[in-house]
């Protein structure tokens, strides 16, 4: 028992840094990426060589993307089921679009873009405004976009992507010294994680995080919270998008594309200890729950796992990780069974928003 | 009441995470007493209370029950030897009958099936054991009132053939006819020689019910007396270990450019639920807003800050014509509220103190919320936040009285113009009072409008520097600060008492009195006679023995109604 005699938030904002990020389970993905780094190093000592780490860096990238995409709305408070099937549409879109010329490579990303824009508001507007549940929203628009998707290309994509589209997700900064190649896609990822931590110290994240916490009480201090909501959607929508041009720069335009991502991305999150419901977690556990997968998927290869058995690894580490947050620290129950029921003259005016 | 004791507990210790927050704690409970467990929040109540009912397992020291060593390890077990405990929140399901709930999880089984009216048949009999009417055992919980919900609660312990019932501040939520019901109940389960363990806040209980009072400190055992035999002074001096000076702080001379001007007016307000709302508050003054529950205080919060809207009359803010549409807008024109359900409405529990102070700002003016959280710190220290962690701390860690101080303080960060204060020290302890008391007198005393609504007559009295009634919607009619508590009853109940003066329905209160209402010789007369016969938080007017105290105030009462009359 030490009280701690710093009342200053300056003096004391280090070891509340550290404190947070243990809270969040950062601290715990971390050494549980570091343990599977150990185990595929024992299983090829040359991982760690430079280019290998690199292409590792550059086919996780794309899944970094989505996580930190996945955080912003599973902080809020809800999901995004859309992510898997808006990939595949963008890409199959952007082949057809493009059909292999260059000149169209930079007006298609700008399209792109938009329609990511435009998903996410329908997913947060649907959501926040109409209150659909956001589990029954996104599945809405995955089946949409899935069904659109096969029905404007009528079931096989055509078309190509240009060299300069795919360059974002297999080329980079050639002859670095060590390194060998550089990968766009671990330079994009980078960006993305930086300015995602800065967002979320920005008044918006903190924002975002207390409504994913305490939507009343979020809403009762002044928060919009239809309007962060739907900006963690749009925030998700948006990383999607640039998800797809990584994936489909690396693995090109197939019909499969896209398929099962959601889930892999929502895995990753949850693997960083970010618990769903909201409020909880940082970004950067996010990020690292993206890269302990894409890891953990490496490490199978290595011991000749066949790649189908992947989402039941997925669903082993969900129930897993979200038991282990349950049981971290007392049991949680949800804050709507403990409290007490409402008066009943008092009931009709609540205000919980969900 | 003398004989062995049906329960001895003795050096109980208790750690959380190695923090020790119980050590070696002693105490005896005997067939049919009722020992009230007192403290400040903090104190180690509501853990001793759990490592009882079987929630928590003691580190050390020893329980016996009727000479018996036990140990419980699980809630289930507590029960089956008698022990019960009605906690604060109910463990209740609103969707299920008053028998279903009884009888949760050892439903009366016949040929495999749930017996449904035998449920409701022994449900009955527990029922008129108390002598209780109103309540049915078919009746749906959610259909019941909180008070009702509470007596299922003991009901369910009785239905355990409880010995021992431990209750945690069980008149938190009640009216004070529901606590007279609550008392009623408490004095039957005594005859029949249940033991009750008795944690609460209020002064006037403890000393009403008790037998005998332990009192904690920092998780020590602190004293055990009988009740006859200590003064409420002393009692509280011995919970905070410090003498508490006065019920409530003096008024502060006031300074400020604000003080004295009208800073909230409200004229014709009304709603689905309200009618003719009107009233004003200056600068510098605390305006009580008093009434039964239901009568439309709380509503009337809501309503200034945009969560039910007014729908006609109109607010001003600073003179200026405002429409709070939402608690945004009401922020933005200065008015803030504190809600009266600080974990629900009011935080965002597994935030730090930090993020929680600056939510206000980091929501309402992003663009200058860093420069305004510089100011928190200081912020949190004016109010007198005591966090062992820090104020990176998640606030679900705090006290109940530490996360009101961390509501107030994220509201003060927005520095308004007009703080509606919804019941601020429900829940919380004695030194946390106190401390909101003293931070609504200093933010008076710099020209801030306050209005306080309170369910406790005695803080509603000693603290506002006038009070408007209200009754069924309306505004019921307006009293000087320090009025006696039988002249707010009456006028909050629309019982014939002389000095009822009903404001007209659609107009707004006048308040023919200049600024001079928040001038202290005005009302400290009154207010200081009102609390002193009673120094500790609740007061005089409504315990047995002072009904003296009315008259004087009764006395000066009439001739200023006369004043507010429009």
């Amino acid at each position: 028992m030490t009280p701690t005699p710093t009342q200053d938030t300056r003096g004391s904002g280090a070891l509340a840094a550290l404190a947070a990020l243990g809270r969040g389970g950062t601290a715990t993905v971390a050494l549980l990426l570091a343990l599977i780094f150990a185990g595929i190093a024992t299983q090829n000592p040359s991982f760690f060589e430079g280019p290998p780490l690199m292409a590792f860096a550059q086919k996780a990238a794309p899944l970094v993307v989505l996580a930190i995409g996945q955080y912003l709305v599973i902080v809020s408070g809800e999901f995004d089921l859309s992510v898997g099937s808006l990939v595949g549409a963008q890409v199959v879109v952007a082949a057809r679009l493009i059909d292999g010329r260059e000149d169209m490579t930079l007006p298609v990303i700008g399209l792109m873009m938009l329609f990511g824009l435009a998903v996410g508001l329908v997913n947060g507007l649907v959501t926040t405004l109409l209150r659909v549940p956001s589990i029954i929203t996104t599945l809405g628009t995955m089946l949409i976009l899935f069904g659109a998707v096969r029905y404007w290309t009528g079931g096989a994509p055509t078309g190509a992507l240009s060299e300069s589209f795919r360059a974002f997700g297999r080329r980079g900064i050639e002859g670095v010294p060590v390194l060998g190649e550089i990968p766009w896609a671990l330079l994009i990822a980078l960006v993305l994680t930086v300015g995602a931590v800065l967002c979320m110290r920005s008044p918006f994240g903190r924002s975002l995080v207390a409504t994913g916490d305490n939507d009343v009480a979020a809403a009762f201090s002044g928060v919009r919270v239809w309007r962060v909501r739907t900006m963690a959607f749009v925030g998700s929508s948006l990383m999607a998008t640039v998800a797809a041009v990584l994936i489909g720069g690396y693995a090109g335009v197939t019909a499969q594309v896209g398929d099962g991502l959601e889930f892999t991305a929502i895995t990753a999150v949850v693997l960083g200890g970010v618990v769903l419901g909201g409020g909880r977690g940082t970004v950067v556990a996010a990020v690292l729950g993206a890269l302990t997968l894409e890891a953990l998927f490496t490490l199978f290869t290595q011991f000749y796992l066949p790649s189908t058995f992947q989402p039941s690894v997925q669903g082993l580490i969900i129930i897993a990780a979200v038991a282990y947050a349950a049981r971290r620290g007392d049991l949680r129950l949800p804050e709507r069974l403990r409290r007490r029921p409402d008066h009943p003259t008092e009931r009709s005016l609540g205000t919980s928003r969900r | 009441m003398s004989g062995r004791p049906l329960l001895r507990m003795s050096g109980v210790t208790k750690s959380f995470l190695g923090v020790r927050v119980l050590h070696g704690v002693d105490l005896e409970l005997r067939p049919g007493e009722l020992h009230a467990l007192v403290g400040e929040n903090g104190a180690g109540k509501s853990t001793l209370m759990k490592v009882l009912a079987g929630v928590h397992r003691a580190d050390g020291g020893t329980i016996e029950l009727e000479g018996e060593r036990v140990s419980f390890e699980h809630p289930v077990q507590a029960q089956r030897a008698g022990v019960t405990t009605v906690f604060q929140e109910f463990n209740l399901l609103p969707e299920r009958t008053v028998a279903e709930n009884v009888f949760l999880g050892r439903e009366i089984r016949r040929r495999g099936l749930v017996d449904g009216r035998s449920m409701e048949r022994a449900t009955a009999e527990l029922l008129a054991e108390l002598e209780l009417e109103g309540i049915e055992p078919w009746h749906r919980v959610r259909s019941l009132s909180v008070a009702e919900q509470q007596i299922v609660e003991i009901v369910k312990a009785l239905s355990h053939d409880a010995r021992i019932i431990s209750m945690d501040e069980p008149t938190a939520a009640l009216a004070d006819h529901e606590v007279e019901v609550l008392y009623r109940i408490i004095g039957r389960l005594r005859a029949r020689g249940v033991a009750v363990l008795y944690v609460s806040h209020r002064m006037r209980e403890i000393f009403d019910l008790a037998d005998t009072i332990t009192v904690l400190k920092d998780g020590h055992h602190v004293d055990t007396v009988p009740a006859d035999g200590i003064t409420p002074a002393e009692l509280v001096r011995t919970m905070v270990g410090r003498p508490v000076s006065a019920v409530f702080p003096e008024r502060l001379e006031p300074h400020g450019e604000h003080v004295g001007r009208v800073r909230l007016s409200v004229s014709g307000g009304g709603n689905t639920q309200l009618d003719g709302i009107g009233f004003e508050v200056r600068g510098g003054e605390i305006l009580g807003l008093g009434g039964l529950q239901g009568s439309g205080r709380t509503e009337v919060a809501r309503a200034l800050f945009g969560v039910e809207r007014f729908t006609r009359g109109e607010v001003a803010v600073d003179g200026r014509r405002v429409d709070p549409r939402s608690p945004r807008r009401a922020v933005r024109a200065g008015l803030v509220l504190v809600t009266e359900d600080r974990k629900a409405q009011g935080l965002a529990l597994n935030q730090s103190v930090t993020a929680n102070g600056r939510l206000v700002l980091d929501a309402v003016w992003p663009f200058g919320s860093a420069r305004g959280a510089r100011r928190l710190p200081g912020i949190l220290s004016s109010v007198e936040l005591v966090a062992r962690g820090g104020h990176g701390q998640e606030v679900r860690f705090l006290s109940g009285g530490n996360q009101q101080k961390v509501v107030l303080a994220k509201w003060l960060a927005a520095d308004p113009g007009v703080m509606v204060l919804d019941e601020p020290t429900r829940g919380i302890d004695v030194g946390a009072k106190q401390a909101v008391y003293r931070l609504m007198r200093e933010l008076a005393a710099a020209g801030v409008a306050i209005v306080l609504i309170s369910s406790e007559l005695p803080e509603l009295i000693g603290m506002s520097d006038r009070l408007v009634v209200l009754r069924d919607g309306r505004v019921a009619g307006e009293l000087p600060g320090g009025a006696s508590e039988e002249a707010v009853m009456a006028m909050a109940t629309g019982s014939p008492h002389e000095s009822s003066t009903p404001a007209s329905p659609a107009g707004p209160a006048s308040t023919p009195e200049p600024a001079g209402s928040a001038d202290p010789s005005d009302t400290a007369g009154p207010s200081d006679t009102a609390a002193s016969p009673d120094p500790a938080d609740h007061g005089s007017g409504s315990s047995p023995d002072s009904g003296s105290s009315s008259p004087d105030n009764g006395g000066g009462s009439p001739a200023r109604h006369e004043e507010a009359a429009p």
